[in-house]
Formats: structure tokens, sequence, C-alpha cells
């Protein structure tokens, strides 16, 4: 209000991206429902931010995947793993797919290197283009020139409100959930899957590290780092998506879009699925299990990467890209942070 | 659950920011506390909902006060808002106590944040609650709990038993009983009768069926009625209210803030005659806006019409109901069911009126009528540029004065002039005895909070004896 005081659809959109869903504006105003104004803002920004994401995809063509995303987002996992499982039993034959293999190069007994990181790699880059695309489209919508995502102070800036989740705090005392009496939970949860994801992204990055530069090919030993990142990773993936979907079930239903909860639930049990096939490959690698452990795990990764653009994930990104905006006109009407 | 058949040491009846500090205090002074809150849980807090800060003497600028605001400052403050209709003593006590209470609400749970730019200039003097009235509420609510204050909600009190300035008990209507609830101390802060129209209409007649109530409907006084009724001496002119202009198209109760209208200086305000009736341009708008729910009282039909054209369109902060709007002057009268002929004529005549002059909301500038009965003395803009606007205002009710007389231990005083033995009252309830006319940013939330202190504290001592 400070800074605009006649606000566009575009603005609307900033503003429910930029917005945490901390719910604190719902216990703080006087004027939240029952009050007869029924003025529910974290509801409305929730509706408003995925209605955004629809809007901003790229194909354009695939705005409907974020109308019954749970459906959708089910449908390709089932379909990767299928694909995975049937595609290493048609090109191993049994005695390899359920055979054991132990040592360097086990995992390649069922799926070449270089296949795995042609497929992986093709996925990984489509989706971060089709991200680019919709982070492209957002910019626009909020009526910002490109050029200006290059302001390096005000992405620091964004950096570390991301990182810290800043703002997911109601304020101070915590978010609010199913009550008015605020707490830590979501935000405690959220860092545990969310650092847990990266651990695990930087497991893999170091592994391929550890294949192409030190010609050392996995699995490794349990107590190598890209093991040992990719399990304290995959323990918080494992902690952090459970109470994060205990909090949205405890949730106040009137704070929720409650159309859309199939599209955070597929997410997070995305997440939760590919951790857990993970350490289950960990347990389990060197039995028979291993080739179809392998198999479900890449399908699931597979079906992860793909269906980033088009799910609960961008939420990250857009909001990422507010936290700039934010960033920067703070620091424009002269505000330190 | 609340055990009503034990005897409390100290009952509070209220639920707002006097009522809660009051509580907190007993209970922080090792008082067992029972609070009354006659709202629903949703409507808890009475006016506190709607406020956003509190007016706290300070010797030097905080990390959200851009500057000092010393005793002697607020004080002159308070003299020029009530026409010296204060009790000294008494003022200078709780401006004293208000450096204390900016860090004592904090420790209660309340964060404060800077004052945002765009409205009442309040930077320097007032300290806002993050989030605003039902934040700070909240948190006094969560800290009262955590504390072990038992609270109840749509707790009506229908009865005090009083003897010879002596509280012994209430009676606590529950379904259609009545449940006897014991205390050794009562702290009444259950604020001022505002939302009762029955009552207004004592003072104000029919004209009072066409007020809006900035509050919720539950600030009936009848705890207040039931002390004076038993003696409690009283303070203020009961006839008067505060009031101040808002839309006509708000809730009957409870529309709260953000339905008042700032833009008088912008326009000219007409009654339903379509004639105008005062001068728009008297002060700058922080010193004037209170008298305007007054004024609109006066008119017939207790309505009035803020014209005003394109040019001032974005002048003010938005408001939730948008204005009404016409590409002509005649235009607008008819959708305000004023007369086209006689609007026309008002607003030609006051254009006709204006001298030229260099406009400039800031200050007292030089664009002023001349020749107009009334006046417009300052920001006289001739109105010209299509689209027309007209925002409909009513009386908006924020607070009564009436109240409770009570000395600096925040005790209530009877009729004749003693003490009263276990009695004491905090918030609206006796803001009268400090605010006797008028009003200051703010100031309402500072009674309640120092008041509230000191009568939970007092309370807890006198039950301890």
């Amino acid at each position: 209000m400070e800074m605009r005081r006649a606000f566009s659809d575009g603005d609307l959109n900033y503003l429910a991206n930029l917005c945490h869903a901390c719910g604190a504006c719902y216990t703080d105003c006087q004027f939240s429902p029952p009050h007869e104004y029924n003025v529910n803002v974290p509801k409305t920004f929730a509706i408003a931010r995925a209605e955004s994401w629809a809007a901003y995809v790229w194909p354009r063509a695939f705005a409907g995947v974020f109308a019954r995303n749970g459906v959708a987002i089910s449908i390709i996992t089932a379909l990767c793993v299928a694909a995975f499982v049937f595609g290493l039993a048609a090109v191993n034959d049994r005695q390899v797919l359920f055979g054991i293999h132990t040592g360097p190069g086990a995992f390649y007994a069922l799926m070449p290197h270089n296949a795995m990181v042609a497929l992986f790699g093709a996925a990984f880059l489509y989706a971060i283009l089709a991200l680019a695309m919709g982070v492209r489209a957002f910019w626009r919508d909020i009526g910002e020139p490109v050029g200006m995502l290059g302001d390096a102070g005000s992405i620091w800036q964004a950096i570390k409100d991301a990182a810290e989740l800043r703002y997911l705090d109601g304020g101070g005392p915590g978010c609010v959930n199913e009550d008015e009496r605020p707490s830590d939970r979501r935000k405690i949860y959220h860092h545990l899957t969310f650092y847990g994801f990266l651990l695990c992204f930087a497991a893999t990055s170091l592994a391929t590290l550890y294949h192409y530069l030190l010609g050392r090919e996995a699995p490794y030993p349990w107590w190598d780092l890209p093991v040992v990142l990719g399990t304290v990773g995959g323990i918080g993936l494992l902690i952090g998506p459970v109470g994060l979907l205990a909090e949205k079930y405890k949730r106040d239903p009137v704070l929720v879009d409650r159309q859309r909860t199939g599209m955070d639930v597929a997410f997070i049990l995305m997440l939760f699925l590919t951790s857990i096939s993970g350490i289950a490959l960990l347990v389990w690698r060197d039995g028979a299990a291993m080739g179809p452990l392998l198999a479900l795990h890449l399908g699931l990764v597979f079906a992860l990467f793909i269906t980033m653009p088009y799910g609960k994930f961008v939420h990250g990104i857009y909001r990422f890209v507010a936290l700039v905006r934010y960033a920067r006109e703070r620091r424009q009407i002269g505000h330190t942070v | 659950m609340v055990d009503l058949t034990r005897k409390y040491d100290v009952l509070v009846i209220g639920g707002g920011n006097a009522a809660l500090c009051a509580a907190i205090s007993a209970r922080r002074s090792g008082a067992q506390v029972l609070v009354l809150e006659g709202a629903p849980k949703f409507y808890r807090g009475g006016n506190t909902r709607h406020t956003r800060n509190m007016r706290c003497a300070h010797d030097a600028a905080t990390d959200i006060l851009t500057g000092p605001y010393t005793e002697q400052e607020f004080w002159e403050d308070l003299l020029l808002v009530t026409d010296g209709q204060t009790d000294e003593e008494l003022a200078r006590h709780m401006i004293r106590e208000s450096k204390d209470i900016l860090d004592w609400i904090v420790k209660q749970g309340i964060r404060w944040q800077p004052s945002l730019g765009g409205t009442l200039s309040l930077g320097r003097t007032n300290s806002f609650f993050l989030g605003g009235g039902r934040a700070m509420l909240n948190a006094l609510y969560l800290t009262a709990e955590q504390l072990g204050v038992d609270i109840l909600y749509d707790a009506e009190v229908v009865d005090l038993q009083i003897e010879g300035g002596m509280f012994l008990s209430a009676g606590l209507k529950q379904g259609d009983a009545v449940v006897t609830v014991r205390a050794s101390s009562l702290v009444a802060a259950s604020g001022g009768f505002e939302a009762n129209i029955e009552w207004l209409k004592q003072y104000w007649g029919e004209a009072a069926d066409n007020f809006l109530i900035r509050g919720t409907p539950y600030n009936r006084g009848s705890i207040l009625k039931m002390l004076l009724a038993k003696g409690v001496q009283e303070v203020g002119d009961p006839t008067q209210c505060h009031a101040v202009a808002i839309d006509a198209r708000a809730p009957k109760f409870d529309g709260g803030i953000i339905t008042r209208h700032d833009s008088v200086v912008f326009g000219i305000v007409v009654n339903n005659r379509a004639l105008r009736f005062y001068d728009e341009g008297e002060d700058i708008w922080p010193k004037r806006y209170a008298i305007w729910g007054r004024l609109v009282a006066a008119q017939p039909d207790q309505i009035a019409y803020i014209i005003f054209d394109a040019s001032s369109r974005n002048s003010f902060m938005p408001t939730l109901f948008p204005p009404i709007e016409s590409a002509s002057v005649a235009g607008l009268a008819a959708q305000c069911d004023l007369d086209p002929g006689v609007l026309e004529n008002t607003v030609a005549e006051f254009n006709a009126a204006v001298q030229p002059g260099t406009f400039d909301q800031t200050i007292l500038d030089n664009c002023r009528t001349e020749g107009l009965t009334p006046p417009k003395s300052h920001w006289a803009r001739r109105i010209e540029t299509p689209p027309y606007y007209a925002y409909p205002v009513r009386p908006g009710i924020t607070f009564t004065y009436l109240g409770t007389r009570v000395n600096k231990q925040a005790r209530m005083l009877m009729r004749d002039g003693k003490p009263a033995a276990n009695m004491f009252a905090a918030g609206e309830i006796m803001a009268g005895n400090v605010l006797g006319k008028g009003y200051a940013a703010g100031i309402g939330m500072t009674i309640g909070s120092v008041f509230g202190r000191i009568a939970g504290r007092e309370a807890a001592q006198n039950a301890r004896n």
C-alpha cells in the first residue's frame, strides 16, 4: 500500500506468489470469516497462485495438468515406473535383472551409465527449460523487464530470504495452521524437505563428478560422500514430507484451496517416494531386489524431473522470483534489507 | 475446564486490551484469575480488535519510533485535545507509566512495527502493533493462557452483587440459568456503551437509529450501568461519544477502521438537501477528522456526501467502498438521491468562490474560497474535472465517554468519594477520567494498557490482604 495504490492482475499474481501462506493475516485480521467482510487472504492467494502457475506453464498445452494435478502426476509416475521396470526387464534377461551385482559399476549392469546420463540429463534439461519459460512469463506478467532478473544484490537477498524461509514465520512467532496458536513446525518440516532435496541433489551431482573426473563408478561404499549426503538428505526427505503432510491435514480447512489439495499431496508424496525408494536401494543393493528397486527408483526420479514444471514444485521457483522483485522494491524505496 | 464453584482472587470482566493486561498483570502478581468475555471467541476484545497503535511517551527514538516524545509533550497534546477536560494528576501518572508500557507490553508477546506512510502521520509518537489490534489481542490471549489465566467466552455478566463499595459476586448467564461467580477483587474492563442504541437514544433521540457502530455489537455498557447503579461515581459527559464520518454503506456494527473517509479536505461535503454545512478545509485533517461524525449527526437523516472530482481521485488511500461515479454533477446527484439542480448550484457557487492559490495538502495552503458561507479555508480547488465522485457518509460511533471514576490505583471511587473496597476499572470504562472530550490517536490503548496493568496488580494485591 505504501508502494502503490492501484493494483493490476500482475500485481496480484506477484503478491500471491510472494505469499508464504503463513496464515498470520487470517488470524490477525478482524475481518476474516465469520465477519461479514469475509476477508480470507491465504485462501484467495492460494487460488490465485495455482491459477497463475497454469497461466505461465510452458508449453501452454499443458496448462490442464494443473487442474487435476494429483491424478495427472499419479498417472505419469505410474507410467514412468512401469517404463523403467519393463524397459530394464526387456533389455536385460531375468538373470541380470534379479541377479546379484556388487562392486563398482553394479548399477550399470542393468542400464549403461551413458544411457542413464543421457535420459536423465535430457529430462532435467527439459524441466529447466520449461521452468525458465514459466519464469519468463511470470516476470513479464508482473511488469518487470526480464534483464532485471540479473540484479545480483536482489538475487543474493532473495537467496538468503528463501534459504532461511524468512517470511514463513507469521511475522515472528511462527505460522498459524490449525488454530490461532503460532508454531514453527511447518518451517522446520519445510527445511528438512528442502535441504534433504538439496543434499540428495548434491549427492547425485557429486557422484557424476566421481564418475567422470575420478573414474570411480557407483555404487559407492556407505561411508563415501555421495552416499552419506544421499542418506542424510534422504532421511530429511522422509521426515520433512511426512511432517508437511501431517500439517496439511491439520490445517484449518478455511485456509485451504481444497480444489488443489491433490497437487500439494502429489508433490509431497513424490518427494517421499523418491527418498524411500533410494534408501531401500541403498539397504538392499547387495541382494536380488536391487534390480527391481533400481527400476522403481529411476522411474520415480524420472517422473519427478519431468513433472517438476507441472506441479507444486514450481511454487519454490515463482516464490524465489517474487522474492527477488520484493528485494528490489525494498532497496528502491530505501529499506536496508 | 473452568471451575466456577471456586472463589477466584481476581475476576476480570471484559476481553480487550485493558482486560487482558489486567488479567496478565494480576496473574504475574500471583493471583488466580478468571476473565469473562461477553463476546464469542471470534469477536473477543471489543474495540481493541480495530486498533492499530498505542501512544506512549519515550525520551529517545526507538527501533520503530522516529524520535523522542517527552512526557511534557504528551501532556500538552492531551491538554489540547481535551480542552483541559482531564484529571491532571491521573493523566500525568498515566503518561509517566506509559514509558514503561512500551517494554512491558512487548514482554507480554506484542510485537511492534514502524508506522506506514500515507496515513495520519504518527511515526514519532505512536507504536504500531505488528499485524494490528487483533494480532495484539491474539498475543495477549496466548500469554494469558500460558500463564494459566482462565478465560470464558460468550460469558455475559447479568448481575453484580456489591455492598457498600465491596464486590461480592457476579451473576454469569449460562443458558437459561445464572451462575454465581465469586472473587476477592473485581476489575471492570468491559468498555463503553456505544453499541447500545437504546442507551444512545437517551441523548440523541431517534437520530441514533442512523448511527453506525464501528466496533462489535457487544459493547453494550451493561457492566458500566450496573456499577453506576450500585453507587460508583460517574465521570465523563454521558451525552458524548467519539464519532467520525464513515461510509454510509458500511455494516451496522464492526465495519472497523477501513470504512472511515479521509477525503473531506479534497472536496466539499453536502447534506441530503445538497447544501454545504461546514468548512471542509478548516484545519489539517488529523486535527479535524474526529468532528465530522458529529457534524453529520446534526444533518437531516444523519447522512452527508463528500463530493470531489477526478483530480483528487488518487490523493488518499484506497477505500473499501468505491466512490459513486458519474460523468456529470447532475448524474452524481441522481445516484445519491440528491436534487440535481441544487447540487449543480452548490458546486457552481463553490467553484465561483475558489481563489487562485498553490495547492499543498501537507500544509495550511492558500487555496481558499472568498465570499462563500460556510467558507472552505484551505485546499479549495474547483470541482470541474469529470468524472465526479461521491462518498455517502454517516456518523460512525467509536466510543463513549461516560465511565467510572478511579484513582491512581485504578480503584473505583464511590459516589461519596470513598475508594471502593475491591473494585478496579481499566480501559474505555474509565477513559473519561483522562479523556473528558476529544481524542488523540492511540490514547485509548495507552489508557487500556497502563490502567489495565495497574488494576491487575492492585486487584491481586487487594485479594491477598
